[in-house]
C-alpha cells in the first residue's frame, strides 16, 4: 500500500495524541496550572493536527462532514465521532481543570475512554480489510492501542509506565510482524483463485492491462524501499521499543534526576517518536493487497 | 445508507465468457466513452500527451497464460469491472453514505455529491473495480450503464451496457440473476461459471465462463505424410488447364 505522508502523520500524531488524552482524562498527570495548560495544549495540537493532516489526503475534503453519517457499518466514520467527541469532553475537562482548578471525575473519565476508543477505531479502518492480509489480524488493533499508551504515558511523565509499555509494544510489534508474514498464505487469495483459472497449469500474467501506472497500481502495489525492510524493522523497533523502555527504565529508578531527567525524557519521546513513523512506513509500505495478484504480484 | 439492503429479487450483472474474449479492448474503449460523456464527473486522463499518462478507467483487461504440462500454452484474456457483489465490502466501509447498493436491482454505485475522496471503498474491493478520479477527487466505478439499460430513448438493442454493445465476438452477456430461467442465469449453470475470489466472502454477481481447454500436441508426423499426395494425374479442370498451358 502508497505509505501517504498525510496518513502516516495522521495516525501517528493522532494516536499520541489521543494517548495523552487518555491519561490527562484518568487524572494520572499534573494538570493544574501551567504544567496543566501545556499538557492539554500538546495533547489537542496532536491530535487536532494529526486528524487536520487526514484530510490532505482527500478528494474533497470541504465534505468531510459528511463522514460523521455512516456509523452503523463504517469504521472511518466511527472515527470520526468518537474523535470529535472525544475532544469535546476532553476539551471541557481540561478547561475546568486549568482554569478553575475543578474536577469532574466522570467528564474526565469518559473523555478517556472515548480517547481510546478513537484509538482502537482508526485500527480498526485497517485490520478490518480482508483484502490487506497482513494488516487483516487483531495485532494491528492491540499494536495501535499499545503505541497511543506508551507514547501518551511518556509525556505525562509515568516513567515506569511507560518503560512497561514500551516494552509490551515492542513485543506486539513482533508478533503483527510475525503473523503479517503468515496472513497473505493463510487469506489464500491466489492468482488461480482471483481469475479462476487455476488447475490447469502453470499460470502467469502474459500482458497487463496498460504499459503505464494507473490509479490501482500507484494506491495499493507499492513495491518501492521493501528491500531496506529488514533495517528499517531493526530502527523501528529500537526507536519506538527498546530505547526509550531503557531511557524511561534509568529514569524511573532515580539515576537521572531533576533537569537530566527531563532531557533524558524528551530523548526518549523523540526517540520513540522516529521509530514509530519508521513502524508506521513499513506498515503501509510492506502490506500487500490482493489487487496485486491481477497484475502478477504476490505470486 | 452504507448499509446493505436486503438481498433484491433483481441482481443485474454481466457473464463474461473468457472461452470467447478475443482481447480487443472494444469493451475498454467503449466504457471509457459512454462514461466520460455521460452518469458523473468525466473519466479524466492526466498528463494524458506527456511522459508519464494516467487516466482513469472502469473496465480493463488482463491477458493471463496457462502452461499446462501436457499441452501448449493457452492464453486468455480477462476482462474485469465492478462484480456488483451481494455484501460489497466497498458499501459497508464508505463514511459517508456516497456508496451504496441499490435494493431494486443491486446495482452499487457511487453518489459523487457525497464523495469525499478518502479512497477506503477502493482498499476494500479486492478486484481493483474502484479507480479514484484524479480531476474530480471522487471515486468511479462501473455502473453497469444505469443510464443505459432505462434508458427509453435509446433503441432497445442499445438498452445494454456500452461494453456488452460494443463486444465483437458476444463475449459479454447482460442480465437478471434473480431469475433463474434469463439467459445469464441458464448460461451459468451450463457452463458452470465460477465467482473471482470467493475466498474474499463479497459474493459476486458477476460472472465467469472459463476457456475449453483447447490445443494438445498431436504426435509428430512422419517427413513426407504430412501431405499425402492424393492425385498423381490431374483431373478435370485441372487437367484442362494443364493442357492448355503445355500448349502455350
Amino acid at each position: 500500500m502508497n505509505p501517504a505522508p498525510s496518513v502516516i502523520i495522521f495516525t501517528v500524531l493522532s494516536g499520541l495524541g489521543f494517548g495523552m488524552l487518555f491519561w490527562l482524562g484518568l487524572g494520572q498527570a499534573e494538570t493544574g496550572g501551567m504544567i496543566g495548560f501545556w499538557l492539554f495544549a500538546m495533547a489537542f495540537i496532536l491530535s487536532g493536527g494529526g486528524l487536520l493532516a487526514s484530510t490532505f489526503h482527500l478528494g474533497n475534503p470541504q465534505r468531510f462532514w459528511r463522514a460523521f453519517s455512516q456509523w452503523q457499518t463504517s469504521w472511518l466514520s466511527r472515527e470520526a465521532i468518537l474523535a470529535v467527541a472525544a475532544l469535546g469532553l476532553m476539551g471541557l475537562f481540561g478547561l475546568r481543570q486549568v482554569f478553575f482548578a475543578q474536577d469532574w471525575v466522570w467528564l474526565g473519565r469518559a473523555g478517556a475512554g472515548l480517547s481510546l476508543l478513537t484509538v482502537l477505531a482508526t485500527a480498526m479502518i485497517y485490520a478490518q480489510l480482508k483484502t490487506v492480509p497482513r494488516w487483516n489480524q487483531p495485532g494491528t488493533v492491540v499494536l495501535f492501542i499499545l503505541l497511543a499508551l506508551a507514547g501518551g504515558a511518556l509525556i505525562t511523565a509515568q516513567a515506569g509506565l511507560a518503560a512497561g509499555l514500551f516494552g509490551l509494544a515492542g513485543l506486539a510489534q513482533l508478533w503483527v510482524w510475525y503473523r503479517g508474514g503468515q496472513r497473505f498464505a493463510e487469506a489464500g487469495s491466489t492468482l488461480a483463485s482471483a481469475t479462476g483459472l487455476g488447475g490447469r497449469g502453470q499460470l502467469r500474467l502474459f500482458e497487463p492491462p496498460h504499459t503505464g501506472r494507473n490509479y490501482l497500481l500507484d494506491e495499493m502495489v507499492y513495491r518501492i524501499g521493501r528491500k531496506h525492510a529488514l533495517r528499517l524493522r531493526v530502527i523501528a523497533l529500537l526507536g519506538m521499543s527498546i530505547l526509550p523502555a531503557a531511557i524511561m527504565l534509568a529514569s524511573g529508578a532515580g539515576l537521572l534526576a531533576g533537569g537530566a531527567g527531563l532531557l533524558a525524557a524528551g530523548l526518549a519521546g523523540a526517540v520513540h517518536l522516529i521509530g514509530v513513523f519508521a513502524a508506521r512506513w513499513l506498515f503501509f509500505a510492506e502490506a500487500e493487497h490482493v489487487v496485486g495478484l491481477y497484475y502478477g504480484r504476490h505470486s | 445508507m452504507t448499509q446493505l439492503p436486503p438481498a433484491s429479487d433483481k441482481k443485474l450483472g454481466l457473464v463474461i465468457d473468457l472461452d470467447i474474449c478475443v482481447g480487443c479492448h472494444a469493451c475498454v474503449i467503449s466504457c471509457k466513452g459512454w462514461n466520460t460523456e455521460n452518469y458523473g464527473a468525466p473519466l479524466s486522463d492526466m498528463d494524458a500527451y506527456g511522459e508519464n499518462p494516467v487516466g482513469s478507467f472502469l473496465n480493463r483487461v488482463h491477458s493471463f497464460e496457462i502452461e499446462p504440462e501436457d499441452g501448449p500454452a493457452q492464453n486468455v484474456h480477462f476482462p474485469k469491472s465492478c462484480l456488483h457483489c451481494e455484501t460489497a465490502p466497498c458499501v459497508t466501509v464508505c463514511p459517508t453514505g456516497a456508496s451504496y447498493k441499490r435494493a431494486e436491482d443491486g446495482i452499487v454505485l457511487v453518489n459523487e455529491e457525497a464523495c469525499i475522496g478518502c479512497g477506503l471503498c477502493a482498499w476494500a474491493c479486492p478486484y481493483g473495480a474502484r479507480e479514484m478520479d484524479q480531476a474530480e477527487g471522487v471515486m468511479k466505478k462501473c455502473t453497469l450503464c444505469v443510464d443505459r439499460i432505462y434508458n427509453e430513448n435509446l433503441a432497445a438493442e442499445d438498452q445494454i451496457p456500452a461494453c456488452v454493445r460494443s463486444c465483437p465476438t458476444g463475449a459479454r452477456h447482460f442480465g437478471d440473476f434473480g431469475d433463474p430461467n434469463s439467459a445469464v442465469s441458464q448460461l451459468v449453470a451450463e457452463r458452470e461459471a465460477v465467482d473471482l475470489m470467493p475466498e474474499q466472502g463479497t459474493k459476486p454477481v458477476n460472472k465467469y465462463l472459463l476457456p475449453r481447454i483447447k490445443d494438445r500436441w498431436l504426435d509428430q508426423p512422419e517427413a513426407g505424410d504430412v501431405l499425402p499426395v492424393v492425385a498423381e494425374e490431374p483431373e478435370g479442370f485441372l487437367k484442362w488447364l494443364d493442357k492448355a498451358l503445355e500448349k502455350l
